[in-house]
C-alpha cells in the first residue's frame, strides 16, 4: 500500500512498523540513551524505538521532547521515520534541529487517521523524500 | 499549505543578519508549518526555556546560534537551569553534569537573554500586557501570561523559543488569535466559600482542569472576584501538568472574561461541574502515601512571589525546621526582598534555592524517601523524576510538618 503525507521535517527513512497505541512523551517517557519507552503506564512499555517506523497519533506532554528526539538523533537511538496523523509541532521541531546540527534528517510525516490506521497493520514502512509512505 | 513570508521574513532566511538568524527563521517556519500556520507574527517579547540542559544537544544548539552571530532581538527572559549558580554548593549531580548545565545557561546569556533563570516571568516588575503578541517556552508561564496577563502566547518551548527571541517572528496561530482563545468548555464550580479561601484548593482545582479541559480553553465560573494571583498561578501550574493547557478564563477574575458570555465560543460547549469532593478527590491524587513522616519539605513550584515567602516567613516565625524545607524562588525577587523576611527565612533553617527547581535536578539528598509539597506541579513530576514519594498538603501544613508541630497532614 502507497499513501501521500506531508512531511512536517523532510527526509528519507525505513524500518519495521511499530505502532504506538497511546501517544507518548519523548520527555520522561523514552530513554535516550537505549530508546526504551519507560512510562510506565505506556501500552509498548519497555519496547525500543530505535531504527523502528514509528506510527502513532502524536506525541504528547513536555516541549522538551523536542531536545530529547534531536539528542537521540545525536546519539544514534532515534527512530527511523515518525508517522503521524496530528500535526505535532515537538517532534518536528526536534527533527528539524537535529537535521541542522547534525546533518542526519530523520522523517515526520503528518497522514489522515484512516491512513494511518491502515499503516498500523503493515510490517515494514518506508518513507520517502515526497512524503509518500510505503507499507508491505 | 506554504506559510506567506514577508519579505523581511525571507531576508532573514537569505542570510542577511547572519546564518544563526537564518537558522532561527528556517526552524520559525518548519514550527509555523507544523502548527497549520498561514503566516507569522511580530512578537514583542519572549521567555526561553531551552537553558535547561537536556544533553549535549542543547548546548550545541546555542552555540551553534552564537557561531552565527545570532542575538535575541526582542526583551527576553531565560526560564530555570539545571544549576543555582548563586548557590552551586546545593547541586548534588555530578561536576561534569553541574559544568553542562552551567555552560548552557550562560550560552543563552550571551545570546542576549536577560539572565532571570526563572519559571515566573511574570513576577518580574516588566511584564507583558493585554495583548501584546509573545512567544513564551514554560508551560505555567504560558498559562499564566495567557489567562491572567492576556498576553498572546502558543505553548512554545525547547529550540522555537530562542529562534522566536532571535527572529522576533513567530507563527499567527492558536492562542495568538482570538478565535483561538475563546472557550469551548465551562467548569461550573459548586464550592463553599470556606473551600475557595483555602489556597491548598487552587493547585487541586488546576488538577483537575487539566485532566478535563486537556488543549481546550475553559472558562471557570464561580471564583472570587479577589482570586490572587499567586493563586493563579498555583491553579494553572498545576493545569498545565496534568494536561496539555495553554490558557483558561475565569469569569469575572480574568481579563477576557468580565462575563461569561464574552469569553465563550459560539455554538456547542461542554459543561462540567466540580463539588466538594471531585476537588477532594483530585488532590488526593496529588499524594503518592497517606501522609504521615516526611523526610523533607519542598515549596517554590513554580517560584515563590515574594508575597508568598512573607507568609511562609510569618509562619515560620520562632520556629526551627528539623527537616529539610527547600524553597525556590527567583534570583531578582530574592535580592529585592526585605532584609527581615530573609533573615527570618534563613534563622528557621529554610534553604533558598533560585535559577532552578528543586523536581528537575538533583538538589534534595537521595536518601529522602518522602517529601511533602504545597505544589501540584511538584507533586505530579518529583515521584518520576526524583524517585521520591509525595504528601500534597497547604503551606501551613507544609510547616508543621517541617517544624515537628505534626506529621505530613494531606490536604
Amino acid at each position: 500500500m502507497r499513501v501521500s503525507g506531508r512531511l512536517l521535517s523532510p527526509g528519507e527513512g525505513s524500518g519495521e512498523t511499530l505502532h504506538l497505541s497511546a501517544p507518548v512523551s519523548f520527555w520522561g517517557g523514552v530513554d535516550p540513551h537505549d530508546s526504551r519507552i519507560i512510562e510506565r503506564r505506556h501500552p509498548q512499555f519497555g519496547v525500543l524505538i530505535r531504527g523502528r517506523v514509528v506510527v502513532m497519533e502524536g506525541g504528547k506532554g513536555s516541549s522538551s521532547g523536542s531536545s530529547v528526539l534531536a539528542e537521540m538523533v545525536r546519539m544514534g537511538t532515534a527512530p527511523a521515520g515518525i508517522v503521524v496523523s496530528r500535526a505535532d509541532p515537538i517532534l518536528a521541531v526536534g527533527a528539524l534541529v537535529a537535521a541542522e546540527l547534525y546533518g542526519h534528517r530523520l522523517p515526520v510525516v503528518l497522514v489522515t487517521e484512516g491512513d494511518l490506521d491502515a499503516l498500523t497493520s503493515v510490517r515494514h514502512v518506508h518513507i520517502t523524500d515526497g512524503g509518500v509512505v510505503a507499507g508491505g | 499549505m506554504p506559510v506567506k513570508l514577508t519579505e523581511r521574513d525571507r531576508e532573514l532566511l537569505d542570510g542577511v543578519e547572519g546564518e544563526g538568524t537564518a537558522l532561527a527563521m528556517r526552524i520559525i517556519v518548519g514550527t509555523a508549518e507544523a502548527m497549520g500556520a498561514d503566516a507569522l507574527l511580530d512578537i514583542v517579547s519572549a521567555h526561553v526555556d531551552g537553558c535547561l540542559h537536556h544533553g549535549v544537544v542543547s548546548l550545541d544548539f546555542a552555540q551553534r546560534l552564537l557561531d552565527g552571530g545570532a542575538q535575541a532581538v526582542v526583551p527576553t527572559t531565560l526560564n530555570v537551569g539545571s544549576v543555582d549558580l548563586l548557590h552551586p554548593e546545593l547541586f548534588r549531580g555530578t561536576k561534569e553534569s553541574a559544568r553542562a548545565g552551567a555552560e548552557v545557561m550562560h550560552a543563552y546569556e550571551q545570546l542576549g537573554c536577560r539572565p532571570t533563570f526563572t519559571c515566573a516571568p511574570y513576577q518580574l516588575e516588566q511584564r507583558p500586557g493585554r495583548g501584546d503578541q509573545i512567544a513564551w517556552a514554560e508551560s505555567n508561564a504560558i498559562v499564566f501570561a495567557n489567562s491572567v496577563l492576556g498576553a498572546r502566547t502558543e505553548r512554545y518551548g525547547d529550540f522555537t523559543d530562542i529562534c522566536a527571541a532571535v527572529t522576533g517572528r513567530a507563527p499567527a496561530v492558536g492562542l495568538h488569535l482570538d478565535a483561538g482563545r475563546q472557550a469551548h468548555l465551562i467548569v461550573r464550580l459548586e464550592l463553599p466559600d470556606e473551600l475557595l479561601d483555602e489556597d491548598a484548593a487552587y493547585p487541586a482545582l488546576g488538577h483537575l482542569l487539566g485532566a478535563v479541559a486537556g488543549s481546550t480553553v475553559a472558562a471557570i465560573v464561580g471564583l472570587p472576584a479577589a482570586t490572587t494571583e499567586d493563586r493563579l498561578k498555583a491553579l494553572g501550574a498545576a493545569a498545565a501538568s496534568s494536561g496539555p493547557v495553554g490558557m483558561f478564563h475565569a469569569v469575572g477574575v480574568t481579563p477576557e472574561a468580565p462575563d461569561l458570555a464574552s469569553a465563550l465560543a459560539a455554538g456547542g460547549v461542554r459543561e462540567v461541574t466540580v463539588d466538594e469532593s471531585r476537588l477532594r478527590g483530585a488532590a488526593r491524587q496529588l499524594s503518592t502515601v497517606p501522609g504521615g513522616r516526611v523526610d523533607a519539605v519542598c515549596l517554590g513550584t513554580p517560584h515563590y512571589s515574594a508575597v508568598e515567602l512573607r507568609r511562609l516567613a510569618a509562619l515560620l516565625a520562632a520556629k526551627t525546621c528539623r527537616i529539610p524545607l527547600f524553597v525556590n524562588t527567583g534570583r531578582e525577587t530574592l535580592a529585592t526582598l526585605e532584609s527581615p523576611t530573609r533573615a527570618g527565612l534563613e534563622t528557621a533553617g529554610v534553604t533558598m534555592v533560585v535559577d532552578t527547581c528543586t523536581y528537575i535536578t538533583p538538589i534534595l539528598h537521595p536518601t529522602l524517601k518522602t517529601v511533602m509539597t504545597d505544589s501540584a506541579k511538584w507533586a505530579y513530576y518529583a515521584p518520576a523524576n526524583l524517585g521520591v514519594d509525595v504528601v500534597y498538603g497547604s503551606m501551613e501544613a507544609c510547616v508543621a510538618a517541617a517544624t515537628g508541630e505534626g506529621e505530613g497532614e494531606p490536604w
